[in-house]
Formats: C-alpha cells, sequence, structure tokens
C-alpha cells in the first residue's frame, strides 16, 4: 500500500513489521522509538498525522511482549476547501509492543493533549506507566481499586474492597 | 464604641476577602444530564482552576465483550449511549464485519442508513431540548422531548424498543421493517419539522438564551484538533469533517445532504450546527423511502450462515438452518484472526470500534473509541477564565453521554 510505503520512507528501520490487514494500514515500531515516530509522522508535511484519534492496548498474555499500544492517528485538513465536499481524512495504526517488566512507555502528552486522558485510561485499565505523563492518576476506576481489570489475568469476577466516602 | 485598632474591620480597604473557594458540582447535579465530577476552584464567580472526573458509569464494557460471542457483545453496545443507541450497534457491527470481510445486502444498507439518522434526531433533539431545560426554559424542551418520542416510536417499530435498540447484526439487521413503518415515518417527519419550527421561534434567537451561549465555551482550532475532538464541536469551529462524506459508509456517498459548519466555534454555533444536522438528517430520510419502496422483498442479511443466521421461517421447518442457527447461537460465529477498526459518525463525533480476533467465537478485545470522552477532556481549557454560569450551557453542547465516556 502507497501511504505504508510513505511511511517507511519517513521512519526507515524503526519500521519493524507493516500490513495492511482489510485496508487499515499499520506499522509496528519499536517501544523506545515511538514518541520519536510518532513526532515524525505528526511534523512531516506530506504526511501529516496531526490528530491522536485513539489509544489504547491490547494484553497478549503468553506472549512477549506481553502489551501492545495501539495508536490511531488521522490526517485532518482542517482548510475548507471547494473541491472537496468535507474535511480530508487519512488513518495509520501504529504499535509498539510494551513488555510486563518493566511495564513502562514514553508519554506522548507533548505531542497531543489528547493523549493526556488516553495514556490515563490505558494505565488505570492496564497497568502500562507512561514517563514524563503530567498527572497520572487512575481514570474510570477510584484510586483505592486493585488490580488493572483489562489485564487476562484480572478473573471478571473478582470483588472489591468496599470503599467509604472521602472527605 | 469604636472597636480595637489591633482588629481590622472587613471594610477596611485592603483586606478584602479574597481567598478562593473550593467547590464540589456532582457527580448528581441537577443542571448536568450526565454523571460527571466537577471539582472547581472559583473566584466570586470566575473559575480558576476545574479537574473534571470521569468513570462513575464505568461497568467494564470491553471486559464483558471479551467473554462473550461476538453476538452477545451487541447489546451491551446500546447501553453506551442511550440516545442512540442504533448508531453504536452499527460502529461495533461494521468492525466486526470488516474482520469477517462481508458486504452487507443493499436493502439492509439503505435500512441501517435510516436507523442511523433517527437514532442521530433522537440524539440531537435530547441534546437541544435538555440544554435549554438546563437554562431554565421548559417549553423548547417539551418540544424537543415530544419530538423524540415520534422518534423513538419510530425504533420502536423497527425493533421493539424505544431505547436500548439492539437493531443491527453482525452481517444485517434484526428484522424487516413492518409493514405501517413508512407511512407512519412520513407522518412523524412532518410533524417534527413542524416542533422544530417551533422550536427555532422560541430559542434561537431569544435574547437570554443567546446571551447564555454566544462567546462561552470557546477554544481554538489548534487545540480542538490537539485534543482529538470531532463531531459538531469541531464542525462548528470551521472543520468539515464529517465520516459520512470523509469516508462514506452504508450508502451516503449516493445521498445528498450538506455538512453544515460554524465560524467560531462557541456554544452559539455548535447548537446551530446540531439544528441543521437535525433537517439534514430528514432530509437523507426522504431521500432513503422510495429506495425503501422499490426494495421491498429483497435480503437485507448476508446469505452466509456462518455470518447471520437464517430466518426464522427456515429454521423452524428445515433442519440444516436449524443446526446452523443452533451452532451460531452456541458457539457464535467464528472471526478470522486479525484487527479492525471501523467508525461512524455519531452525534457526538466519531465513534469508532477497534475489535481484535484470535480466530475463536469470542473476540480478543473490543475498544470503543467514545466521541464523548476525547470530547470532555479538553471541557477544563474550554472553561478556566469564564464564569461559572458557563458551564452548564458548555457540558451542554459537549453532550457528555456518562454510559459512552465511562464504559
Amino acid at each position: 500500500m502507497e501511504l505504508i510505503e510513505r511511511v517507511k520512507a519517513l521512519l526507515g528501520a524503526d519500521v519493524l513489521d507493516s500490513h495492511a490487514h482489510r485496508g487499515d494500514a499499520t506499522v509496528l515500531v519499536p517501544l523506545e522509538r515511538v514518541r520519536e515516530c510518532l513526532r515524525l509522522l505528526k511534523l512531516d508535511p506530506g504526511l501529516a498525522f496531526n490528530v491522536l484519534i485513539d489509544l489504547t492496548a491490547v494484553d497478549y498474555l503468553g506472549r512477549e511482549p506481553r502489551f501492545e499500544l495501539v495508536y490511531h492517528l488521522a490526517s485532518l485538513d482542517a482548510q475548507p476547501r471547494d473541491d472537496a465536499p468535507s474535511a480530508i481524512f487519512r488513518r495509520l495504526r501504529v504499535k509498539a509492543g510494551v513488555p510486563e517488566n518493566p511495564c513502562e512507555a514514553d508519554s506522548i502528552c507533548g505531542l497531543w493533549e489528547a493523549a493526556n486522558w488516553y495514556e490515563r485510561e490505558v494505565f488505570d485499565l492496564y497497568g502500562i506507566r507512561f514517563r514524563e505523563h503530567p498527572d497520572l492518576r487512575r481514570i474510570l476506576l477510584y484510586d483505592e481499586f486493585k488490580g488493572h481489570p483489562l489485564r487476562k489475568d484480572y478473573p471478571k469476577e473478582r470483588r472489591q474492597p468496599l470503599v467509604g466516602p472521602r472527605n | 464604641m469604636a472597636a480595637p485598632a489591633t482588629v481590622p474591620t472587613r471594610r477596611q480597604k485592603g483586606d478584602l476577602h479574597t481567598e478562593t473557594q473550593l467547590i464540589s458540582m456532582g457527580p448528581s447535579h441537577p443542571a448536568t444530564h450526565g454523571t460527571v465530577k466537577i471539582m472547581l476552584e472559583i473566584d466570586g464567580e470566575s473559575i480558576v482552576e476545574m479537574d473534571v472526573q470521569v468513570g462513575y458509569l464505568h461497568r467494564g464494557f470491553e471486559k464483558e465483550c471479551e467473554s462473550g460471542t461476538w453476538y452477545q457483545a451487541i447489546p451491551y453496545t446500546d447501553r453506551l449511549n442511550y440516545n442512540s443507541a442504533i448508531l453504536a450497534n452499527l460502529a461495533f457491527c461494521m468492525s466486526v464485519e470488516k474482520l469477517l470481510d462481508c458486504e452487507i445486502p443493499r436493502r439492509g444498507q439503505w435500512v441501517r442508513t435510516v436507523a442511523s439518522e433517527l437514532s442521530r434526531m433522537g440524539d440531537h433533539l435530547t441534546r437541544l431540548g435538555a440544554a435549554c431545560l438546563e437554562l431554565g426554559a421548559m417549553t423548547p424542551f417539551l418540544y424537543g422531548i415530544e419530538a423524540r418520542e415520534l422518534v423513538w416510536d419510530l425504533q420502536e417499530m423497527l425493533c421493539g424498543a424505544r431505547v436500548t435498540s439492539n437493531y443491527v447484526r453482525i452481517g444485517g439487521v434484526q428484522r424487516e421493517i413492518t409493514p405501517g413503518f413508512l407511512p407512519r415515518l412520513a407522518a412523524s417527519l412532518a410533524r417534527i419539522e413542524e416542533l422544530l419550527t417551533d422550536f427555532d421561534k422560541v430559542v434561537t434567537s431569544n435574547r437570554i438564551f443567546v446571551d447564555r451561549f454566544r462567546n462561552t465555551g470557546m477554544l481554538p482550532l489548534e487545540k480542538l484538533i490537539a485534543y482529538g475532538v470531532t463531531g459538531p464541536l469541531l464542525r462548528a469551529a470551521g472543520v468539515p469533517l464529517d465520516l459520512r462524506k470523509a469516508e462514506p459508509y452504508l450508502v451516503y456517498d449516493q445521498i445528498e445532504f450538506d455538512v453544515p459548519i460554524g465560524t467560531t466555534g462557541d456554544n452559539y454555533d455548535r447548537f446551530l450546527v446540531c439544528q441543521e444536522e437535525l433537517a439534514e438528517s430528514i432530509r437523507i430520510i426522504r431521500q432513503c423511502v422510495p429506495v425503501l419502496e422499490k426494495t421491498v422483498g429483497e435480503p437485507m442479511n448476508v446469505a452466509d450462515p456462518r455470518v447471520r443466521w437464517p430466518a426464522k421461517e427456515r429454521v423452524f421447518g428445515r433442519m440444516e438452518e436449524l443446526i446452523q442457527q443452533f451452532k451460531g447461537v452456541t458457539e457464535g460465529i467464528r472471526v478470522p484472526a486479525g484487527e479492525a477498526y471501523a467508525a461512524v459518525e455519531s452525534p457526538n463525533g466519531e465513534l469508532g470500534f477497534y475489535c481484535v480476533s484470535d480466530g475463536t467465537g469470542k473476540p480478543y478485545k473490543v475498544r470503543c473509541r467514545p466521541p464523548s470522552f476525547a470530547n470532555v477532556a479538553p471541557m477544563r481549557d474550554m472553561l478556566v477564565g469564564g464564569m461559572l454560569a458557563d458551564i452548564v450551557p458548555t457540558f451542554d453542547m459537549i453532550n457528555m453521554i456518562g454510559g459512552e465516556c465511562d464504559r
């Protein structure tokens, strides 16, 4: 696919793997390079992936590395124009494997404000810590919650301690 | 007798009581239709700092999806957004269909389009009506809710439920439209148009309303993009991004409609954009009706029994079809291993599902990309520096849906 070739030309050896399964352009990059790769993809004038649509993780328990961060990027041309009926939108999925130990990745809050809440959610539900995140608190669950429920080894039926009111 | 000189009186100049105060707004607040807690630091009536805390409606949607079959996840998607459940059904099913690589028959696509637009109308009517109610205007709320009832009655005719539709299926839709649906649709749309006109007359140029909405809750365009904001909030700021046009799905490329955009991106523009979109939805549905009339009797579901089990008449009459349904229910459909992301234009913005399959009958991962979550995140930046009274109209126009934001 043409888009993947352009991404490979930009990122070079950082593209470990790529596919376009069902038309979704996807590249896999090394974890320690993910912030730099995303920065290049955002700032490159031709590709201009300026929107972070989504960030999530997947737990592949039993595989090495165990987790995978999944970034969904989009390129949005914000200028209204006469020849196009709508804004131009192009998508790319960037993935990076995260080992179980240390379960850490670089924060990309400096690139997109949207990353702040998404990273908090991934931390909350998967326990992946983001280095240099300005405010890494739980977001959907409460502070006293034990464990990270979207991990595959967290049983669905597990009970949590009852937490009283706080002041 | 005068007070001792060492104890300054409160009126003394330069000693005004000026410390800021902390206020906790929510999680259940009468003027917000969403379960969210806002910790406010206010100086008089100005907002100095705020922390928006979501998560009160977290039900473990993604975890639940992983423990059932692909079909069993569809009713959970209903509960993401009580106003536009059909669109959540649709986004999930489209993502699974992308993994299966199957194409829905023509009639199914047109029916899905009608259902989507009805769903969008229900959502926008609630947003606009509730926004008025929370600013103290009861009458326009009732106009909006009467119109929404008509929409929900139509949804009930489609799938038997007013709110939690569970209508869209992987590989098609739940059932054929009922015989009286199209005449009822035409009558309801005409009545909704009347109600929208009344609504417009009461609200849109009302001085009190305009003063509350104009120039409030604004955020520069670069910020909106950096926050990944989509939907009416982004369109109100002048970006014509609508997935129905940008990445046409269903039959939107065969339908004529416009994408309304605003200029300043304030709450008033957001309101007007939603109002225009209601009119566009009616226009879209009216274009679908002739096609539905023309294609009566055509299949709506994929013919492959491994994806969508056969119609009930055949299940009850023939052995093979009975076995196919039995296997479909007990084992679930087998989705080829892989990953896919599909998104629809929901009333709040891009509603996407990222599904990962490992080839068994159960989803390995179902991720919902909720538009509300992305749209609530910039709320702090929209409001800090503004007035306490701006919170309610801004929150209304963001239209945070707790079920979808917290999942």
